[in-house]
């Protein structure tokens, strides 16, 4: 039996220090990571604390990123509580393997740091791996800092977990900004954290041999579409009331409140960003100053990516005059996911905001308090004039001639 | 079989390989013996992928397994270790069971699929 972990009611952990600790905590049956970077910190911390006895599920070291997801699908169809970790070029490695995942239905917990895709070659934060898991049919929660990290990738156990879930569940915190920034974070004990997240129960196990199962079978034009759209009906329908109920069943244990789109001082904001990850602690920031100056700023920061939480967007921007989305991953070709999603979104509702897309912190390219301030008086001036007074796309913080589109 | 909609579906593209739960390990189960799903690849026929099949000679065989061992589909039945003959409706006609056969002449003998296994027998080689 694994040892208990005397934890303080404050602890000093970064961000991938946060995610371990929730790991270890889950008592996860099976572990299989490929222990060099990209993923380094949290299965190191991990495989520090199975080398002292905090641990009683096994921790396999494979190949490849491509093969760490593999030996994950193969321990949560064989019936066991089942989670990894990973960023970037190792994310990128692991997109096949995603799909079998999600479309196997197994509750995966994957541990992801956001970090840039090459090439260039850069081992820097920014939402790129993020945004390219998004079509993979993972639920896809962001923490915004490494107290959420690790309140996060608890919840995500119990939300992928449920019966009428039952999909892997991705949480993602920004590469170093989060992830290698130490701050205060309060734990749950061992024991309470573990009583949160419940025994796993297995759902059609392979191992049970008297009912002998074939996951993700073969099929062709004749049942393929069948099985694509159960599980889009599924991430359609049934998580967002889950996670909420999870949200507030975590809140009631700790006080601490999440929500599938989060708020700050939306209740009479004319103007608003809509942003990710460490990003929006820093927009909060902003807008308190903003309102020194007269105007009336606010945030809106999606906590689930995918399944996109149509309504509550809508909802959370339905009086707003002007709206910034902010992109940290390149486009390529195309305006940012945020803008499409918030666009698209808010077209089915009643108000008609001015919205732009900033491309902005590429490759761990600092985003600063100023930049958030030019972007908010730029809102400004959007909404007083009812009309777009900027480009549709610009990036932002970028050296060289100014860079915009349409 | 019947073409399920997709609110009919298991989660996660699963089929099960049985009608009943197994009171016994499926492998100590004689495969005609076995309560196979209707959805179970054991029901479906596959014999038309084939351009060769193999014909099997009972005069000549010594029972050594080899063709049991080697196929890659499963397709050799074989009971108590008595070679019986090939399942046609799965064999797809690979040609390793009579590639790894050490009888001379060989027990089992590629034909073309129209060629009937009575005729086929009376074409077999002589010892080499």
């Amino acid at each position: 039996m694994a040892e208990k972990m005397q934890l303080n009611e404050v602890e000093v952990w970064d961000g991938n220090m946060s995610a371990s600790q929730a790991l270890r905590q889950a008592q996860i049956d099976v572990v299989a990571a490929y222990p060099i970077t990209p993923s380094t910190p949290v299965v190191e911390n991990y495989g520090n604390f199975l080398a002292n006895g905090y641990i009683d599920g096994e921790f396999i070291m494979v190949e490849s990123e491509h093969a760490a997801m593999s030996g994950c699908v193969g321990a949560a169809a064989a019936g066991g509580r089942v989670a990894t970790a990973t960023s970037s070029q190792g994310f990128a490695l692991m997109v096949e393997v995603l799909y079998q995942a999600s479309g196997m239905r197994l509750p995966i917990v994957l541990a992801v740091v956001n970090r840039a895709l090459a090439a260039p070659l850069n081992v820097n934060g920014d939402h790129s791996d993020m945004y390219l898991g998004r079509d993979s049919g993972w639920v896809q929660l962001d923490a915004f800092n490494s107290q959420q990290a690790y309140d996060l990738t608890l919840m995500a156990f119990r939300i992928g977990e449920d019966y009428n879930v039952r999909l892997p569940v991705m949480v993602h915190q920004d590469g170093f900004i989060t992830s290698h920034t130490a701050q205060n974070v309060n734990p749950l004990s061992d024991d309470e954290a573990y009583e949160f997240i419940g025994d796993y129960k297995k759902v059609n196990p392979m191992l049970d041999l008297a009912k002998p199962v074939t996951y993700g079978v073969q099929t062709e034009e004749d049942w393929h579409f069948e099985h694509k759209a159960r599980q889009h009906h599924d991430l359609m329908t049934k998580i967002f009331g889950v996670t909420q109920d999870v949200f507030d069943a975590f809140e009631e244990k700790t006080g601490r409140k999440y929500n599938l789109v989060e708020e700050y001082f939306m209740d009479d904001a004319e103007v608003a960003i809509v942003a990710l990850g460490s990003t929006v602690e820093t927009a909060e920031m902003v807008a308190r100053k903003m309102r020194e100056e007269g105007i009336k700023a606010g945030i809106v920061a999606p906590r689930m990516i995918r399944p996109w939480p149509h309504e509550q967007i809508k909802k959370a921007l339905s009086k707003v005059k002007a709206i910034a989305c902010l992109d940290r991953s390149s486009p390529n070709g195309a305006l940012g996911m945020l803008y499409n999603e918030v666009t698209a979104s808010l077209y089915q509702g009643d108000n008609r905001p001015i919205i732009s897309n900033y491309i902005y912190g590429l490759g761990g390219r600092d985003f600063t308090i100023e930049h958030i301030t030019d972007i908010f008086k730029e809102l400004d001036a959007n909404a007083k004039e009812g009309k777009l007074t900027t480009p549709l796309q610009q990036f932002i913080g970028l050296r060289g001639p100014k860079l915009s589109f349409y | 079989m019947k073409y399920l909609g997709w609110d009919e579906l298991l989660p996660g593209a699963i089929l099960f390989s049985f009608d009943e739960e197994l009171d016994k390990d499926p492998a100590e189960i004689l495969p005609e013996d076995r309560p196979y799903a209707e959805t179970n690849s054991h029901e479906a026929y596959v014999g038309d992928w084939r351009v060769l099949k193999p014909v099997y000679n009972r005069d000549l065989c010594i029972d050594c397994q080899f063709c049991w061992v080697y196929c890659p589909d499963v397709s050799i039945i074989s009971r108590d270790k008595k070679m019986i003959g090939v399942d046609y409706d799965h064999c797809k006609g690979c040609g390793v069971c009579v590639e790894v056969c050490p009888t001379n002449p060989k027990s089992l003998l590629m034909f073309e699929e129209r060629i009937d296994n009575d005729e086929a027998l009376a074409q077999w080689p002589e010892k080499q």
